[in-house]
């Protein structure tokens, strides 16, 4: 616990105790952490002189935050038009069946966290899904299945590939 | 001693196609080959064409291989670099144009007669070089304006140039910057909108990637002529790599005193900061952008005020859109009437487009205003995929219009696309051909409004979910016809009831949709 509150306070000391950089403080403290606690919120508020209930306010309206924890592999998949015109709806089904999880939930070995996007401007190869951060193009049911085995099967975070 | 450089294509598409590796091998080649400090490699944002992506280009000749493998870099140092030789079977190959492409992009005019003012740089320079910009009139412009005009006179010339606002609504970038230069109060401010949402478009992106000083010229030429030393670009949270680049692009301006106090020597100062946002499609609705800039849920104000007059920190405000920054710097640079002599009459200048979907080349296109549909999808698009017939555009992603095979050859200009009930919009061009289903497309469309809806209204936050449940219906085969009437009803109130954009922008594909195609909506009805 001290450890994650001394690392809000660094993400705070680089943009400074100001409300205008509660987007980008949350933002990262969420990237950091995987999610956003309540602790850490409670400090977020001190330190910028907010009502907890204000940085709640901010925290909750936001995508990129979220404030539940989340799988150790979050994959969001894209469900705008350009990606669903190109065949989307069948990599939607792989997804789900790959996974054994709907959209929306977290596998009960917190393994992975299944969740939709809106675009994330990579519209040219889709359809696209990020798994944690990184981009994957182009994909139909055989590459999804393909993909989620690497995540299996090694550990990696970080980068495109 | 450099004689050549080598940049690899690093946008997110290439690295998704191993173009790291690609970089690495071409650097290990070249250390083999001890080239090392002859020839200097490095990354490239632009995208054209994606399929040929990762692309390498060679200067100085200018000369574009694709797409490119780690196995394939290494034979263009050997055979190109060391030996002198073109790689002739690694050209980006020239299936659809006449001409032979191996100088993609480098010549005007040259590949699918584009015409580039926005993208004249992107892809050709390496957007972490502030050299690389100054070599191609970069911060001339800046440097025109500073020491032989007055702030009236940069206000003067964009105002005469008719240059409209990139972002979708194609209002009058002179007069929105003239509305900020005569309110009394200061300090004023620069925002530039690079909170690019909308599904299907990513030219802002690329933009940024490819020529990030572009951006942070206009904005200092707007802060001059309209008297603001401080601006803010407002950055989607998921453009990590854009937001690094522009981080880089400023420090680098600074260095040089081209951005910061008393910017070459003048009396004129201009900061800018870079603030990422964290996930919200309405934030890129100016007034919405306003309150994420401060710390708040990026929820839209009630208009008027306009940012004009209250905007960030509730001073005057210009809110410009990436591409429409872009084109200040050339305005300045060439003059009003360069700018008047491309496009149409009554939109001058260039479009940059996305275009997706069923085509046989997707990618960026920048293309005179008022070319047509039917020319930016034959000549620039290689035609349909497959040969298939064309059935339905989408412009300006989901808050676009659905337009017809019988609007192919109407002039893309704001002007005439408003007077045929469609919008250009942000430039996105999702191409469907003959086998796409209009109801179903309606359904994700809509279903994007619903996710992203902020809630803040009623008519939009009630209104977004009950079309989406009447159009789950309808394609469904479950609906009956008073429940389509019923549905275009509730997309009306919705158009005209919303508080922001997004919520007036919501039942656009329904409403286009039905006027285009209605006899799809009724066949899918139980009576």
């Amino acid at each position: 616990m001290e450890d994650v509150l001394a690392t809000t306070d660094g993400i705070i000391d680089v943009h400074g105790a100001d409300q205008e950089a509660l987007v980008e403080i949350l933002r990262e403290v969420n990237e950091v952490s995987g999610h956003l606690s309540r602790e850490q919120m409670q400090r977020i508020a001190s330190r910028l002189s907010l009502p907890l209930s204000k940085v709640y306010s901010v925290a909750s309206f936001y995508s990129l935050i979220s404030l539940e924890p989340l799988g150790k592999h979050v994959v969001r998949f894209c469900q705008d038009a350009p990606c669903h015109v190109v065949g989307g709806q069948q990599v939607w089904e792989a997804l789900e069946h790959e996974l054994g999880i709907p959209f929306g939930a977290t596998s009960l070995d917190g393994e992975w966290s299944l969740l939709t996007t809106s675009c994330i401007g990579a519209c040219a190869v889709g359809p696209v899904m990020m798994v944690d951060s990184d981009i994957h193009g182009n994909l139909d049911p055989q590459k999804v299945r393909e993909i989620i085995a690497r995540y299996r099967g090694e550990e990696r975070s970080g980068g495109i590939v | 001693m450099i004689r050549s450089t080598v940049l690899v294509s690093g946008d997110p598409i290439s690295l998704s196609r191993g173009a790291e590796d690609t970089r690495l091998a071409i650097e290990a080649e070249l250390a083999f080959y001890g080239l090392e400090d002859e020839v200097r490699v490095g990354y490239t944002g632009r995208v054209n064409r994606t399929d040929v992506l990762p692309v390498v280009v060679v200067y100085p000749e200018g000369i574009v291989y694709g797409p490119v493998s780690p196995e394939t870099g290494a034979t263009i140092v050997s055979e190109h670099l060391y030996k002198g030789r073109k790689v002739e079977h690694l050209l980006v190959s020239a299936e659809v144009a006449s001409a032979e492409i191996d100088t993609l992009g480098v010549a005007e005019d040259t590949l699918y007669a584009q015409k580039r003012v926005v993208l004249k740089r992107a892809g050709t320079i390496d957007p972490y070089s502030i050299d690389e910009y100054i070599a191609y009139d970069g911060y001339f412009a800046l440097g025109k304006a500073l020491t032989s005009m007055t702030p009236g006179e940069v206000l003067d010339t964009v105002k005469s140039s008719g240059l409209q606002g990139r972002g979708g609504a194609g209002f009058p970038t002179g007069l929105k910057w003239t509305f900020v230069a005569q309110q009394p109060e200061s300090p004023r401010y620069i925002v530039c909108n690079a909170d690019e949402s909308e599904p299907g478009t990513f030219k802002d992106r690329l933009i940024v990637e490819g020529d990030p000083h572009a951006v942070l010229e206009g904005m200092a030429l707007a802060g001059y002529a309209v008297g603001a030393s401080e601006g803010w670009i407002y950055i989607r949270g998921e453009y990590a790599m854009a937001k690094d680049i522009l981080n880089h692009a400023i420090t680098a301006a600074e260095e040089l005193n081209l951005l910061g106090d008393n910017i070459m020597g003048t009396s004129f100062s201009f900061h800018v900061h870079v603030h990422a946002g964290a996930g919200a499609y309405v934030c890129g609705e100016e007034t919405a952008l306003l309150n994420s800039l401060e710390g708040e849920r990026g929820i839209p104000r009630i208009r008027p005020p306009y940012p004009t007059v209250y905007g960030f920190r509730g001073k005057p405000t210009v809110v410009n859109n990436v591409e429409t920054l872009a084109n200040i710097a050339p305005i300045i640079l060439n003059g009003a009437d360069w700018f008047r002599a491309i496009g149409t009459e009554r939109s001058p200048g260039t479009k940059v487009y996305t275009m997706l979907g069923d085509v046989a080349l997707s990618g960026l296109v920048e293309a005179p205003m008022g070319t047509t549909l039917r020319e930016i999808i034959g000549i620039y698009g290689g035609g349909m995929k497959g040969g298939k017939a064309f059935k339905a555009a989408q412009t300006g992603g989901s808050s676009g219009t659905i337009i017809p095979a019988e609007l192919l050859d109407v002039p893309m200009d704001f002007a005439s696309m408003r007077e045929k009930g469609v919008g250009l919009g942000s430039g996105a061009l999702l191409v469907c051909d003959e086998d796409t289903d209009i109801v179903d497309l309606a359904y994700v469309l809509v279903r994007f409004f619903k996710t992203e809806s902020c809630g803040k209204c009623t008519p939009c936050r009630v209104g977004t979910a009950q079309m989406l449940e009447a159009l789950d219906r309808l394609r469904k085969g479950m609906a009956r016809r008073a429940d389509l009437e019923r549905l275009e009803e509730i997309a009306t109130y919705v158009q005209q009831a919303s508080f922001c954009g997004l919520g007036q922008a919501a039942p656009v594909p329904i409403l286009t949709g039905l006027q285009y195609f209605r006899s799809e909506f009724e066949s899918r009805l139980r009576d």
